[in-house]
């Protein structure tokens, strides 16, 4: 084995996992508020896509040719859109079923992730679509036919993800927003007898994890530079996998999860079998769930009547 | 927002009207970009009026629910909606006479049976063409959903395991007779027994280390299992057939075939009977065992539902802690649910399989488990009859309204949203039989 080409899929792998952390992390925070899987986090990734490469054409047809400022105001423009999508899934599917059967919200939010498909498909189109390249670029170390290359795209992902997550953590561990989702998610009942309105800080987790994944949409776009309407579904399941690996509720342990599948997938697919590689996700999802359902840093559920 | 109720009766239609503005404007921020702006190649055409009128239809929405709930009739009617969401299951009364019903579903079944016969009886045409080749795929198609949803129903239904990879039990019935027919030589009827027992077992492998754990992880397992179980047979090119699938032989019965010429070694059955060839006796004869094989199923879960299993899966679902503290075995209760709707999936797969005459990876997307799942939903979680009745609606009606077709994911998926909120033990509301206390006991 080279080290290179070793070298070459950790850091292949650092980058899909970087994107699995955030979308993760929309997964872990809305699970360990009200304690359901946002079936349609998947989907809301796959809007954001579309989003970017409609804020990037819009850009560009106003002349904006400068790729660091069209990134950011694309950046912001879609973290804010995504976000308010985030607060109307939860307000129009989700809220109404507090206190419904436990079923429901799961069937709810299928319902709305085949919604959101379905009404992706019927206004762009059913064919992929595609962004210009904007950064293009390449570090290279190592010798001429044995390197490790790093795209420009690729270090961005990392640095943005990461300055993401960072940012993400302060706010929970140091603001007054943060110290309230974690009050409601402790003890939601007690949190609003003590003046926390819950139903804003669950409204408020859901624009957060949109707002995330917003971000790896972005990111995931200029990266590859083409996708569709059905890219969530599958990229959902294994970010889900990733919260799960991390334990499902934990804040950390999503990005930590999500790295540790990107790293997983990429050897996987680099050294065994590109063909398999989903299957290899998903079996791994079902193995942690099995063996391991509290994750590598979550706690261990303790069912209450 | 919903303010809290106001303490005064009089109807504030400015604060409804306000309502209905931020509503308007945050449908232009979710609506305007993804549906106003159309990418084509790295350019956007505008289409102004989609996103506008999308906005105007969500604030009108906003307004009338608004005021309505302002107004004492509203209150009423979101009070008892909320009492019978609430509600929990209805015991039916004791004794009840179902003799009407009784007649209804004699009339049903005799017309289900005569259906194929249409052509060859002195009817008028508009019926006969019921029984034409167009309307007995359909129907054939419809009693597959029929037997899927029925099979779901058992899990998500009755047992309340929300089971998102349902159709990996399909595709291994249709899978079993596919390859078992081209590696082992098996046929229509062995496969029609075996391949249930064999979905039955994959049921057990997988639901046995998962049905011990937190409810919702089961249909994130499911579904990842129903995605694996479609990518290996999508990629195992040299044993599946891959993307191209893999031929199913024609059905046979006692050795009669039901193609032109004999190709299996037998008689073709329009040469035994001395009738004419006609291309639909295969259909016939599908149409025919699918329906004896979905009334014995219907009679079976009828049967099921009385017996101490069947109502242990609907405790379970009501309150799985009060049962297991009544010393009910979950898993093994769990596992029997899992089994049963396993089984019932890997029986349609091998209707499909014979239906299709070949089988590939396509048929078996999540996008099929979500639509069986739409069925049980509407249907009513479980309920025979509503989720019969949802099956052959959900499958006929888009044959009738082809011009919608592309809409017909959209629709699944908001009327999966709306009934949740609004009927979330679905359209029929599910009884639970009622049971007589036998005399001595009762003394």
């Amino acid at each position: 084995m080279d080290w290179h080409i070793l070298a070459q899929q950790l850091v292949n792998g650092l980058t899909l996992g970087s994107i699995y952390g955030l979308i993760a992390i929309g997964y872990t925070m809305v699970y360990g508020i009200i304690g359901m899987i946002n079936f349609a986090h998947g989907d809301v990734y796959m809007v954001s896509a579309y989003l970017t490469a409609i804020a990037i054409a819009v850009l560009t047809g106003f002349g904006i040719d400068s790729a660091p400022f069209a990134i950011v105001i694309t950046l912001a423009l879609t973290m804010f859109i995504t976000g308010v999508y985030g607060w109307s899934i939860e307000r129009v599917a989700y809220r109404p079923l507090r206190g419904s059967t436990r079923l429901a919200p799961l069937i709810s939010a299928i319902g709305i992730s085949l919604v959101l498909q379905n009404y992706v498909q019927l206004s762009q189109g059913a064919k992929p679509q595609g962004v210009p390249t904007l950064v293009s670029g390449t570090v290279r170390l190592g010798t001429e036919t044995n390197f490790v290359q790093m795209t420009y795209i690729q270090i961005l992902i990392v640095v943005v993800s990461f300055a993401a997550m960072a940012a993400l953590t302060w706010i929970i561990r140091s603001t007054s927003l943060g110290r309230q989702c974690r009050a409601t998610q402790q003890d939601r009942k007690m949190a609003a007898i003590l003046g926390i309105d819950t139903d804003r800080i669950i409204s408020t987790v859901f624009v957060i994890g949109a707002a995330m994944a917003a971000i790896a949409g972005v990111l995931v776009t200029l990266n590859y530079g083409s996708f569709d309407f059905f890219i969530g579904f599958v990229t959902g399941i294994k970010a889900f996998t990733a919260a799960v690996l991390g334990g499902i509720g934990s804040l950390p342990g999503a990005m930590l999860g999500g790295i540790l599948l990107g790293l997983f997938e990429s050897l996987f697919s680099g050294f065994v079998n590109t063909d398999y590689k989903d299957v290899f996700s998903f079996a791994l999802l079902v193995l942690v769930l099995i063996f391991r359902p509290s994750g590598l840093l979550g706690r261990p559920e303790v069912e209450k009547v | 927002m919903l303010p809290a109720a106001p303490l005064h009766s009089r109807i504030d239609v400015l604060a409804s009207l306000r309502e209905a503005l931020l509503a308007f404007v945050l449908a232009l921020v979710v609506f305007g970009p993804v549906s106003g702006l159309m990418l084509s190649g790295y350019k956007v055409e505008p289409h102004w009026l989609r996103p506008l009128l999308l906005a105007a239809v969500v604030a009108a929405g906003r307004f009338a629910i608004h005021l309505l709930g302002q107004t004492p009739a509203g209150r009423r009617m979101v009070a008892r909606n909320q009492a019978r969401v609430h509600g929990g299951v209805t015991v039916a009364a004791l004794g009840q006479s179902p003799n009407r019903a009784r007649l209804l579903l004699v009339f049903v079944l005799l017309g289900a049976f005569v259906i194929p016969f249409l052509p060859w009886l002195p009817v008028p045409d508009a019926l006969a063409a019921l029984g034409g080749k167009y309307w007995l795929s359909n129907l054939i198609l419809a009693l597959i959903y029929v037997l899927l949803g029925l099979g779901l129903n058992i899990v998500v239904g009755l047992a309340g395991l929300l089971d998102l990879g349902f159709v990996a039990f399909y595709a291994v019935g249709a899978y079993f007779l596919a390859l078992g027919a081209q590696y082992l030589g098996i046929g229509f009827w062995t496969a029609l027994v075996c391949a249930p027992l064999l979905a039955a077992c994959c049921g057990a492998v997988l639901g046995f280390p998962v049905l011990r754990m937190h409810g919702d992880y089961l249909a994130i397992v499911t579904l990842g299992f129903g995605e694996i179980i479609r990518l290996v047979l999508n990629n195992w090119l040299e044993f599946t057939g891959g993307p191209n699938g893999a031929p199913v032989p024609p059905p046979t019965l006692f050795g009669l075939e039901f193609t032109r010429t004999a190709r299996q070694g037998g008689t073709p059955i329009h040469e035994f009977l001395g009738i004419e060839y006609n291309t639909n006796l295969k259909l016939v004869f599908t149409y025919l065992v699918l329906l004896v094989v979905v009334i014995l199923m219907v009679r079976l879960l009828t049967r099921l539902r009385q017996i101490p299993m069947g109502r242990a899966w609907e405790a379970l679902r009501e309150d799985e802690i009060a049962c297991r503290s009544l010393g009910i075995n979950h898993v093994v209760v769990k596992l029997t649910a899992f089994m049963m709707g396993a089984m019932t999936g890997g029986l349609a797969g091998v209707f499909f399989a014979t239906y299709q005459g070949f089988v590939n990876p396509t048929s078996f997307t999540f996008f099929e488990s979500a639509l069986i799942l739409a069925i049980v939903v509407l249907g009513g979680l479980g309920s025979t009859v509503g989720v019969i009745i949802a099956a052959l609606v959900l499958t006929l009606l888009p044959e009738l309204l082809r011009e919608f077709a592309d809409f017909r994911v959209l629709a699944f998926g908001l009327l999966m949203v709306l009934m949740m909120i609004w009927r979330p033990r679905g359209l029929i509301r599910p009884q639970r039989p009622a049971f007589a206390p036998p005399q001595e006991v009762a003394r």
